[in-house]
C-alpha cells in the first residue's frame, strides 16, 4: 500500500468538509462538516503513524495524537451543540447567517 | 504476502469510496437526520481504514466515542431543535455562496493533491506491524503525559461550559 492512497483520501474528505463549512446554513451541518475535516486530519494522523512504525517500533506518535484530536473533538461537538441550542431556543432558528448582530 | 498486499487494497479502494460517497451525502443531502445517518458511514469506514492501518486502539475509540457518543450528540441536537423530518429545502446558502465553497474545495484539493503527489509520490508503508494498545499506553503515560493532563482539563472545561451555556435560568 502506498501512503498516498491514505493521504489523497484525507484530502477529498477535507475539501467535502471545507465545501460543507461554507455551503450549509443550518447550525448542526455546519458542526457535522467540521466533524469530517477532523476526521480527515485524523486518518492523517494514523498513516502517518502507521508509516513511521514501521522503521521504528516503539513510535506511536501517529496514533497518540489521533486520540488527542478525537478527545478535543469531542469537546467541541458539546459545547458547539449547546450553542446552537442556545440559539435556537434565542431565535426559533439555527440559520447562521441570521445570527449577524455583530455586523455593522 | 502479495495476496494479503491485494487485498488490502481492494479493501482500501471499496471503503474509500464508501467513504467520499457518504461525505458528498453529508454535505448535499436535503435532509438533516439522513445527514447525520451517512456521517456515520464515513465515521465507521474511518475506523475501518484505521483497522488497515494496525493501529487497533484508534480503530475502537472512533467507534466508541464517534459512533456512540457524538453522532447520539447529534440526533439529540437535531431532535431538540426541532429540525423538519422530511425534506427542507433551506438548509443551504444562497447558489453563488454553494459555487465559491466548491470552487475553494475544488482549487484546495488541487493544491494538497499535486503537493501530497509531489511530495510522496511512490513511499510505500513497507510491512505494517499492529501498533498495539500496550505500545500506546506505553507513549501516552510517558511522553505525552503533560498533553494528557491537559486534556483532561479541557475535557471537564467543555463539560462545565456546555451545561453552563445550555442550561435554562
Amino acid at each position: 500500500m502506498f501512503l498516498n492512497q491514505f493521504l489523497l483520501l484525507a484530502a477529498i474528505l477535507f475539501c467535502i468538509g471545507v465545501y460543507g463549512v461554507l455551503a450549509r446554513k443550518n447550525g448542526v451541518l455546519v458542526l457535522m462538516s467540521i466533524e469530517l475535516i477532523l476526521n480527515a486530519v485524523n486518518i492523517n494522523l494514523v498513516a502517518f503513524g502507521a508509516y513511521w512504525h514501521v522503521n521504528d517500533l516503539a513510535n506511536v506518535s501517529g496514533q497518540v495524537f489521533a486520540l488527542f484530536v478525537i478527545a478535543v473533538a469531542a469537546a467541541e461537538v458539546g459545547v458547539g451543540l449547546a450553542l446552537v441550542l442556545l440559539i435556537y431556543r434565542n431565535r426559533q432558528s439555527i440559520n447562521i447567517d441570521d445570527v449577524d448582530m455583530l455586523k455593522g | 504476502m502479495l495476496a494479503l498486499l491485494v487485498a488490502q487494497n481492494i479493501a482500501f479502494y471499496i471503503i474509500a469510496a464508501l467513504m467520499v460517497v457518504g461525505a458528498i451525502r453529508v454535505v448535499t443531502t436535503k435532509n438533516v437526520m439522513h445527514a447525520a445517518l451517512w456521517l456515520v458511514l464515513v465515521l465507521s469506514g474511518a475506523a475501518a481504514q484505521y483497522i488497515l492501518l494496525a493501529a487497533e486502539f484508534v480503530a475502537i475509540t472512533q467507534v466508541l466515542v464517534y459512533l456512540g457518543a457524538i453522532i447520539v450528540l447529534f440526533l439529540f441536537g437535531i431532535m431538540l431543535t426541532r429540525a423538519k423530518t422530511g425534506n427542507d429545502d433551506d438548509l443551504d446558502n444562497k447558489k453563488s455562496a454553494k459555487f465559491i465553497g466548491a470552487g475553494i474545495g475544488i482549487a484546495l484539493l488541487g493544491l494538497m493533491g499535486y503537493s501530497l503527489i509531489d511530495g510522496f509520490g511512490d513511499t510505500e508503508f513497507g510491512d505494517l506491524m499492529v501498533q498495539r494498545t500496550a505500545e500506546v499506553s506505553d507513549s501516552i503515560f510517558s511522553t505525552y503525559l503533560l498533553p494528557f493532563e491537559v486534556l483532561s482539563v479541557l475535557l471537564l472545561a467543555a463539560l462545565i461550559g456546555a451545561i453552563v451555556i445550555a442550561r435554562r435560568d
